[in-house]
């Protein structure tokens, strides 16, 4: 088993791989509902988060609604 | 009930945007708000249909959520692309508000500089463009220049959102004549987005015939914003009313409303 250094919104974090986009908010365990994901700066769409594998050296933005407009 | 009548009339008269109605023609922002719960009572009593909401970093030791509240309220949310100064930054934030709300609507709103907050409008124009290739529903936050929202208008934004002055100013409708250019040629709803002070902002710009106002500040920064945010809904109901009754034309000179016939001899 491998280890997986990700970077998420800006903060290093270390996991035993491999690991999806769900997993990683699994292990975050972040309510899913009004979250958005985007993968060394590509949107990855909800429906393929299951599929999705995040690689060691990945930086991940995980976005969710906030105040403003 | 004087005041019910007027709500039925707002239900007769909705605002359509893409096709869908709403029965308020304001749209409260969610920006400004010092906790949730407050935000919450502001909105509910603005009577708002559709409320904008920013993406950030999620924070998961942050009190509430504001998803929650529009859970409860039954509020639409719009997501905006709040902060993006480029149009690569606003088009990957309108992809994100996609996968986070399950919404393909968007407030488009790309600046130029944290000072004024207007609108960069060759990013703007930019963005426009590939969001409405891409299949989204754009609201595009505006400057108040007729050109500008006529190539809006043609790239195919669902609504045009011309500012009255920038962003959280308070100072109004700075330009009516500019905004007045605007709607006399808009084929997209036009609807009046930043500057609103107070509640005479808001029927001035009905009554100058925009489709809707969009604000948050005037409420949400407001000493009351309850109070404020029921000012807010009554104004734009009156200036909708107020434009399609007719108002009197401007004379400089006065016309009595009392005849002078039958006057006693005193």
């Amino acid at each position: 088993m491998s280890t997986v250094r990700v970077v998420v919104n800006g903060e290093t974090h270390e996991w035993d791989g491999p690991l999806s986009v769900d997993d990683l908010l699994g292990r975050l365990d972040l309510d899913r509902r009004g979250l958005a994901v985007a993968l060394n700066g590509e949107v990855v769409p909800r429906s393929t988060w299951a599929d999705r594998d995040v690689a060691d050296g990945d930086h991940v933005e995980i976005l969710t609604i906030a105040q403003g407009g | 009930m004087a005041d019910d009548h007027a709500e039925d009339h707002a239900a007769a008269d909705p605002l359509v945007i893409a096709g869908e109605k709403f029965g308020s023609r304001l749209i409260m922002g969610t920006g400004g708000a010092p906790n949730l719960e407050e935000l919450e009572r502001a909105l509910v009593a603005s009577g708002t249909e559709l409320t904008t909401v920013a993406l950030r970093r999620v924070d998961p030791s942050a009190p509430g959520s504001l998803f929650e509240v529009l859970e409860r309220t039954g509020i639409r949310p719009l997501p905006n692309t709040a902060g993006c100064f480029t149009a690569r930054d606003a088009v990957r934030t309108a992809k994100l508000g996609r996968e986070a709300l399950g919404t393909d609507w968007v407030k488009l709103e790309v600046i130029a500089d944290e000072r004024t907050l207007l609108p960069d409008p060759v990013e703007l124009l930019d963005a426009a463009d590939q969001l409405v290739d891409d299949g989204f529903v754009v609201l595009a936050y505006t400057n108040d220049d007729p050109v500008l929202a006529r190539r809006l208008a043609d790239a195919g934004v669902a609504a045009v959102m011309p500012l009255g002055a920038p962003i959280g100013s308070g100072m109004g409708i700075r330009n009516p004549y500019n905004l007045a250019m605007i709607l006399e040629e808009a084929t997209v709803p036009v609807i009046l987005d930043a500057g609103v002070g107070t509640a005479s902002d808001a029927a001035k710009a009905m009554e100058l015939g925009c489709d809707a106002v969009l604000l948050a500040s005037a409420v949400t920064r407001a000493r009351d914003p309850i109070a404020m945010a029921t000012a807010m809904r009554h104004a734009v109901v009156a200036g909708r009313l107020a434009r399609g009754a007719g108002r009197i034309p401007r004379r400089l000179y006065a016309e009595a409303s009392t005849s002078f016939d039958g006057l006693a001899d005193l």
